[in-house]
Order: C-alpha cells, then structure tokens, then sequence
C-alpha cells in the first residue's frame, strides 16, 4: 500500500438524529493510521456537527464534539463548510469550532483549518477526491 | 476493474444491501473484481445467520453467502458497529462474555482498517444506504 490517495468524508447529517456522525468520525480516527490525504466536507445538517458549545446533557448521548477539535492531531489538514448549507441554517463561521493543525516535522502549523467554501468549490473539491467516504 | 463494496443499511427496512448485492454479482458475472464487501452501520445486521424472512421472500443474508462461496468474497462485518448492535463471532463472544453467537458463515469481523485498506486498494468504492 505505497500509493496515497485523496479521502474526502462528506458529512450530510445533524450530530444527533442518527450515528452517521459519530460512526463517520470513527472512519477518519482510522484513516490517519494509513497515512492518506484526508479532508472532511460538511454540507446540509453535516454543519451542525461543527457547531461549538454543544451540550447533550440532557439527551443521554456522548457529547463527541470536543473530537472533531482533535482531528489536526490526525494529520487531517483540511475542514470545509459549505456556505449555503451553513447560510440556509441561520449560521455562520463565527458558531463553527476552530481546529489547529501542526506539522510535526517541520513544525508548520495552522491556527484554524475549518474553512467555508462555496457551491462550485465544494464541487470541485468532490471532483479532486479519489474516494468520497459519503455519511 | 477493481471494485470494493461498503454496505450501510440492514437488510429488509432498506433496499441497499439487496442493490449491492445485485450490482456486486452483476459485476462479477462480468469478470471484475471485487476485494472486499464491507458492511457498516446498520448495515452490519447482513451478517446475522438468525435471519428468518418468511419463505416466499428473498433471504438476503444467505444472498450474501451464497456469493461468497461462489466466488470467494470477503464479507467483513465492522467490529466496532457489530458489537453495538450484536452480531458476535466465537472471538468476540469470549472477549466480551457473552452466552451465544449469530455471525453467519463466510462473514467475518474485523476493524474499520479494513474499509479504509479496501478504499485503497479499490478502483471504485461503491457505497449502499442513504
């Protein structure tokens, strides 16, 4: 297994409803351990997964927000957002989590690696990706 | 052409397992290849030898079985989503104490390194469930 290819995880779903997020972030956790390319894409209810200062409490779930602030830690270099799914939810990038990222060799490191983007980015970028991971 | 196969749904409330059945056999009948079929999610409920569907229906776990043995496919069941959900080997029985076993023949489970192996090694990925 030489050959490195570009992983996008395309998150389409709200943290809560169903266990497509958590089971989606299980993925990525794994992936990093085989040293591929990944990048995560969240669109429609996906941003939700982003938003900061959850609280499930009340809802008897595992709060696994404070993991996707660990995802720089999993050589995960690149967070996108879709713009019109985030708009069309009333949010902006202000409720979105930041996530640093550092290059352990040469010590690079970025201070926020959550990124919006727009319609024809998000295509393009699907367009770049050797494998969609779609949750 | 290389293809692996991910399942997401269980079998019966979605139509996704009996599709990829579907295609994976389509494919092979066409001489491709398919490394591997992993199911996820729900979609580890395929692996159940106690699936009883009344007899005028299809049985889409024996599916599964039935083209395993024919053309030596790969059926691995997510360890972590298994054991949510209970689909047990012998192995995982004893690890985590428990009285029976369901896992059918020719599945087996293993960790989610196995998908990701799988969208390596792959052409096409092909995915199934919503």
């Amino acid at each position: 297994m030489s050959d490195t290819k570009k992983f996008m995880f395309l998150n389409r779903r709200a943290p809560y409803g169903t266990i497509h997020a958590w089971e989606s972030l299980e993925v990525v956790l794994i992936a990093a351990a085989f040293e591929q390319e990944v990048s995560l894409m969240f669109v429609d209810d996906g941003v939700f997964e982003l938003v900061k200062g959850q609280d499930t409490s009340e809802i008897g779930m595992k709060n696994f927000s404070p993991t996707y602030r660990t995802l720089g830690d999993y050589e995960v270099r690149h967070m996108y957002v879709d713009k019109a799914s985030l708009e069309a939810r009333g949010l902006t990038a202000e409720d979105l989590v930041e996530v640093e990222w550092e290059d352990w060799e040469t010590e690079e490191t970025v201070d926020n690696i959550v990124e919006v983007v727009d319609s024809d980015k998000v295509v393009e970028l699907m367009e770049e990706s050797d494998v969609v991971f779609s949750f | 052409m290389k293809f692996a196969i991910q399942v997401n749904e269980g079998p019966y409330q979605h139509q996704a397992s009996d599709s990829a059945y579907h295609f994976t056999k389509a494919a092979l009948e066409k001489g491709h290849e398919c490394f591997r079929v992993f199911f996820y999610h729900d979609g580890v409920l395929n692996g159940t030898r106690l699936t009883t569907p009344p007899q005028d229906d299809r049985n889409v776990v024996n599916n599964w079985v039935e083209l395993a043995e024919k053309y030596d496919l790969d059926l691995v069941v997510c360890v972590a989503a298994a054991q949510r959900r209970g689909i047990v080997d012998e192995g995982e029985a004893e690890r985590n104490g428990k009285d029976a076993t369901n896992i059918a023949p020719r599945f087996r489970i293993s960790g989610l390194g196995q998908l990701v192996e799988a969208a390596i090694q792959c052409e096409k990925l092909v995915v199934f469930g919503d």
